[in-house]
């Protein structure tokens, strides 16, 4: 599998040579670094030369690269560079040049750990975290025989991801519903696409060994519990009333979902139900993605026209399409603007704008926006002249922004149950927002 | 006293930074010493050479603080090899660590002393491995089953002998999830470096374990149980159905590598199990794919290209998920050309008025190449999709109307391929025409003059057209020149009384004032057909021949290279879509064995089927002129078989003619696959063997036919070329001396 790991900063000097197996040799960093960060003709993140690969993933300001020699997994290289990233960021906050610098040392302990020749071993960062420590907090634990030993068994148990004796006064446990809503919608109005990719954290703090099951309004789930015949939890609903009220209940069609590790897959392969035993502390119990019956929080309106060769005016109006009740915030609208613009003016009936040369763009940024209303800005952009006249390619003008309580699929979580030997009652919070993820607009 | 000098000589200087960090390593005061080593391993990771330490590094093995351990058995690891002798020194603190009540340090032991690649450890190991592959702790065994497979790296008779592959197939049934897995991935890579040994052998008893520790293990543990499912060869129809039904729940992991490996195992498996069932496994394997493109965009492309490769299996599976695949603007160029591949392959007539209104769109971005691609794309579904045909040509005029001049070059190149397919869009022609001062590229200027020559009779000023060209015809590459040749004759053909002046003067120039032999021996050819007075139609039969409408262009690789690579899911070579064979050695000398591997077979192929290679190498020489440069080895490693118009499946006008067919028909196989790519950028396969597909995302999907598939379509370029060779008895005298060439090449090469 993997030979070696390498971290690069920009300029090309190596910060982390780690080499797992004896034909990952000291001058491949240098035929990475000709090859791949002084070209900049490279437009792959594989290489293969002769019979070393080396797979690369950019992140903040270093290079990560895997370099291989045989017909190793391509996605599992790459997703074990993001996993790596994934650690770096949990245990040093931001994993740049800065951080593997300070903290090399620690570093080449974490790949000693999560690598073996070559062979990705257990990546959690709870786990980890449990005897590869920072210099603050001393491994005091690992030092001792009987402790490690419990650490060891859980570190590669069924239950890898969860201690066994944790104890907590009051028993919690947070949801949150984190919704990114994909838009491309097309010059004339019409939507391109429109997809919902969901997360759903969870934040729990739960003493034993809990079993927990969590019930959303997933189509699926209801149409198959009805076929059944219903079960008696859900008393709610009555059978004869049949789909009509299902869908007006608002149920979800979810395209494809995607559990954390704890998860039982085969019980939702067979019944659609979502049992598992919760690591401590936070962690992302799933992913999933909606397409249909997607809700806009906002529908933009742009006019956008090119007056000549010199001007571009802008009419940007954006409404909001959610309850009165609601507010967004931090509502972001970045408008793009010829490269060769010299100056702009705007006029807004909300928020400020504001042109940053150096992005192309004017942005827009309303703080509060609350729901129904709408909003207007008016630009002008003055533009240079050009020897040499290229058309303007017209990026799409994006959008970020984030609701509280509200879900564009319309998700919602219909139970969460606790069930643990000592039978404790536990509190239950839920929360939902939906985010921009790649909300455009072409114009 | 002179003594005393030598070794003053070769003693250790008194300053500078080894000795500041040699003082620190041997300091009374423990917090020094560590931090030295500290500062050691920095050094080293700089790439200066500490290895000098090599003795006072050692001497701080023996610590109880596991993090100073940890940097001294790192050190340890990157110079065993040039201190072999000492490393025995610390042999004793492995063994006593290994025997540590802490299982964290037996771990830490047992997994460096795999990692020091000194043949005297060896005999150290045995004892402390035993030990520790039968250890309580589930954590120190899963390290200890990765060690053996370490040891058989370094000394497999050993690791034979001891019995410790047995010992790991035992382990396959361990209760620990986590060892489960390390055993398989240890067997599997023992397995695959020693075929022999037969190391990872599934039984019944084994699949049930590894199906079990499945659902428990970690993600990458998954991976690898997942891999070794999709290697085994199932007994019976029933195991196969068991092996799907548990695997597909895996679909649904948040590990996208576990998913791809999920995949794999399932659609390989399918094939054993019923049509229905096989149905519902495809379709359920649909929407974790879609989920799949929406990862980080590295694992987001190797998705793409596996897709692409499941797309040409099972052309249906995502038929209603075009829309996921379209382009966002800030996508990296390797992940949006791919998904114009994609998009292009799950065309139907009924997602195609949307898939046209967006390839429009690309074709106005500003990144030239995805602007060719999105042209070429469009031109692609017209010839895919015969209904939606007259909407392509109406949105690649409007193209062309936007007056771009790349676009335009492009579209001209994409008409002519529509042209050939279609009937009835001459209309259209005049407008083509308007365009003529703007194409620069060859490509693009032979296309239209081919449209040119083939209407000519519908074209009132074709002899003006095809005059300016032939004025400066000895500017012209060569790929145009053999088309104004062929477009001047055929207009001739057709309208005589107009071009009897152009064709003398075209065929003057290619004669006389040429340099080049294709364009030289095209134009006798036609002189000769054109001074023939026995038999009128001769010519007009072989010039103006109906040619077959080409049925496709977009790219597929050869049925055995797909069923090889679907094999290969996931891996680096179901991203190049290249059997692994071609770019991963065996060893330091991997690199050469393919060479010289991929050298043999071709010699044996002249060997076997000299006929054939003959047919080939005319063929190459014929076809590919502005390759010329080339020497005709380089030729033979590169013919390719182009999907769009073998030569083999030109029509044979009649058997009087077939001998002049193969002659006449090569250059109009150069002209017509304008589609093969402007001169691929690794066309020479040496290099290509050394890894010159680095820029494998923008090379890749250019390169699309003609350097797609190396050995095997080297194979069915032969194969391919048999047909025609055989068929037509002509060729057969300079076949004779040919194949000698061809192999006498090769063994230059050597």
């Amino acid at each position: 599998m993997l030979s070696g790991i390498l971290i690069f900063n920009q300029k090309g000097e190596n910060l982390i040579f780690r080499a797992f197996r004896s034909d990952c040799r000291p001058r491949l960093a240098d035929i990475f670094r000709i090859q791949v960060i002084s070209n900049p003709q490279v437009r792959s993140p594989i290489l293969t030369l002769g019979s070393t690969t080396f797979s690369h993933v950019k992140h903040e300001n270093i290079y990560l690269v895997a370099v291989t020699k045989s017909n190793a997994n391509a996605a599992l290289v790459f997703e074990f560079l993001y996993r790596l990233i994934v650690l770096g960021r949990s245990y040093f906050g931001k994993f740049d040049e800065e951080a593997v610098k300070n903290n090399f040392v620690l570093i080449y302990e974490l790949l000693d750990e999560i690598l073996d020749f070559g062979y990705p071993q257990n990546t959690e960062t709870d786990t980890l975290k449990m005897y590869i420590t920072t210099e603050g907090v001393k491994s005091a634990i690992a030092n001792s025989p009987t402790d490690s030993s419990r650490i060891t068994m859980q570190a590669t148990g069924a239950l890898s991801w969860r201690r066994s004796d944790i104890k907590y006064r009051k028993n919690e446990a947070f949801v949150d519903v984190i919704e990114d809503v994909n838009l491309l919608m097309s010059a004339t109005g019409t939507v391109l696409r429109a997809d919902v990719n969901g997360q759903i954290v969870m934040r729990a703090y739960l003493s034993g060994t809990p079993e927990c099951k969590f019930g959303l309004n997933d189509r699926l789930l209801l149409d198959n519990g009805e076929s059944s015949g219903g079960n008696g939890s859900r008393g709610g609903f009555s059978g004869a009333a049949g789909k009509a009220t299902r869908a007006a209940a608002g149920s979800v069609t979810l395209e494809d979902c995607q559990f954390h590790q704890c998860v039982k897959l085969g019980r939702f392969d067979s019944d659609r139900i979502i049992s598992f035993v919760p690591p401590d502390g936070e962690f992302e119990l799933m992913r999933y993605r909606a397409t249909e019956n997607v809700n806009l929080p906002f529908k933009v309106h742009p006019i956008v026209r090119e007056i000549g060769t010199t001007k571009v005016e802008y009419s940007v109006a954006i409404k909001a399409n959610y309850s009165a009740k609601l507010f967004a915030t931090n509502v972001i609208v970045r408008i793009p603007t010829p490269l060769n613009t010299a100056s702009t003016t705007e006029r807004t009936s909300q928020g400020r704008a504001k042109y940053e040369p150096e992005h192309n763009n004017i942005v827009w940024k309303i703080p509060r926006f609350s729901g129904q209303s709408e909003f207007v800005l008016n630009a002008e952009a003055t533009l240079t002249s050009m020897t040499h006249q290229k058309a303007w390619s017209r990026p799409p003008l994006s959008l970020s922004f984030s609701i509280l309580m509200f879900t564009s699929s319309g998700l919602l979580v219909r139970y969460l149950k606790v069930f643990e030997k000592s039978n404790y009652s536990s509190v239950k919070w839920v929360r939902y927002m939906t985010r921009a993820g790649s909300y455009e607009i072409r114009f | 006293m002179a003594m005393n000098k030598i070794r003053g000589a070769f003693a250790v200087p008194r300053k500078g930074e080894t000795f500041e960090l040699r003082a620190g390593l041997v300091s009374q005061y423990a917090y020094e010493r560590k931090e030295s080593i500290q500062k050691t391993i920095m050094a080293m990771t700089l790439g200066k050479d500490v290895s000098a330490l090599f003795p006072d590094v050692l001497k701080n093995i023996a610590t109880s603080d596991l993090e100073q351990k940890k940097l001294v058995y790192l050190y340890l690891m990157n110079y065993a090899k040039s201190h072999p002798d000492l490393c025995i020194l610390a042999v004793n603190t492995f063994v006593q660590d290994s025997e540590d009540p802490n299982p964290l340090i037996r771990a830490l032991a047992i997994r460096t002393m795999g990692c020091i690649r000194v043949e005297k450890m060896v005999d150290y190991m045995e004892e402390p491995l035993r030990k520790t592959l039968r250890d309580e702790s589930p954590y120190v065994r899963k390290t200890a089953a990765i060690c053996v497979a370490k040891l058989f790296d370094l000394n497999a008779g050993m690791c034979l002998e001891n019995g410790f592959l047995e010992m790991l197939q035992e382990m396959i049934g361990d209760p620990n999830p986590m060892v489960v897995a390390n055993s398989v991935t240890a067997l599997s890579e023992i397995h695959h470096t020693a075929p022999e040994t037969k190391a990872l052998q599934v039984t019944p008893n084994t699949l049930r374990k590894m199906l079990m520790a499945l659902n428990e293990c970690t993600e990458w543990g998954r991976v690898t149980i997942l891999s070794t499912l999709a290697e085994y060869r199932t007994a019976d129809v029933k195991e196969s159905e068991h092996i799907c039904e548990r695997v597909a729940p895996q679909f649904q992991h948040a590990n996208p590598s576990v998913v791809l490996a999920a995949v794999k195992t399932v659609f390989l498996h399918m094939k054993y199990v019923g049509p229905e069932l096989a149905k519902t496994y495809l379709k359920k394997m649909a929407p974790p794919l879609v989920t799949l493109v929406s990862s980080a965009p590295e694992v987001q492309y190797v998705a793409l290209r596996n897709i692409d490769l499941l797309l040409q299996k099972q052309p249906d599976i995502l038929n209603k998920e075009l829309r996921v695949f379209f382009c966002k603007y800030n996508d990296p160029p390797y992940v949006k050309f791919q998904k114009l591949e994609i998009m292009v392959r799950i065309a139907n007539d009924r997602n195609v008025d949307q898939l046209l209104a967006e390839l429009k769109e690309y074709a106005l971005e500003v990144d030239m190449d995805f602007v060719r691609r999105a042209v070429r794309a469009i031109g692609q579904v017209a010839i895919k999709i015969e209904s939606a045909s007259e909407k392509c040509v109406n949105t690649l005029l409007d193209l062309i109307n936007m007056k771009v001049n790349y676009v335009v070059q492009e579209a001209i190149v994409v008409i002519k391929d529509i042209f050939r397919k279609y009937p009835g869009y001459e209309g259209i022609i005049p407008t083509l025409c308007k365009c003529i001062d703007e194409l620069e590229e060859p490509n693009a200027r032979a296309a239209l003059i081919w449209i040119v020559g083939e209407y000519a009779e519908k074209i009132s000023n074709a002899g003006d057209i095809l005059g300016s060209f032939v004025d400066g015809f000895n500017e012209e590459f060569a790929q145009t020149q053999l088309q104004i040749l062929t477009a001047v004759v055929k207009l001739f053909l057709k309208r005589p009384d107009k071009a009897q002046g152009l064709v003398q003067r075209v065929l003057q120039a290619a004669t006389a004032e040429n340099d080049n032999p294709d364009v030289r021996d095209r134009a006798y050819i036609y002189w000769r057909l054109l001074s023939n007075t026995s038999d009128q139609n001769a010519t007009k039969n072989i010039v103006l021949s109906e040619k077959p409408p080409i049925v496709t262009t977009i790219s597929s690789l050869p049925p055995t290279l797909l069923e090889q690579l679907l094999q290969e899911l996931s891996t680096l070579s179901s991203v190049y879509h290249k059997p692994p064979e071609q770019f991963v050695g065996q060893g330091r000398f991997g690199a050469d064995a393919v060479q010289r591997a991929a050298i043999e077979e071709q010699i044996q192929n002249a060997r076997e089927n000299p006929l054939a290679a003959a047919a080939a190498a005319a063929a190459v020489s014929g076809s590919t002129p502005p390759a010329q440069a080339q020497n005709n080895v380089e030729n033979l490693l590169d013919i390719d078989f182009d999907g769009g118009a073998p030569a083999s499946a030109h029509t044979e006008p009649s058997g009087q003619m077939s001998g002049l067919e193969g002659l006449a028909g090569t250059p109009v196989r150069v002209q017509s696959p304008a589609v093969g790519a402007p001169a691929p950028q690794g066309s020479n396969n040496l290099d290509d063997l050394l890894g010159v597909f680095g820029d494998s995302g923008a090379a890749k999907p250019s390169a699309g036919p003609s350097n797609g598939g190396g050995t095997s379509d080297l194979m069915n370029g032969f194969s391919g070329l048999d047909l025609s060779g055989n068929a037509s008895p002509a060729p057969a005298p300079p076949a004779n001396n040919q194949p000698k060439k061809a192999s006498e090449d090769i063994l230059d090469l050597l």
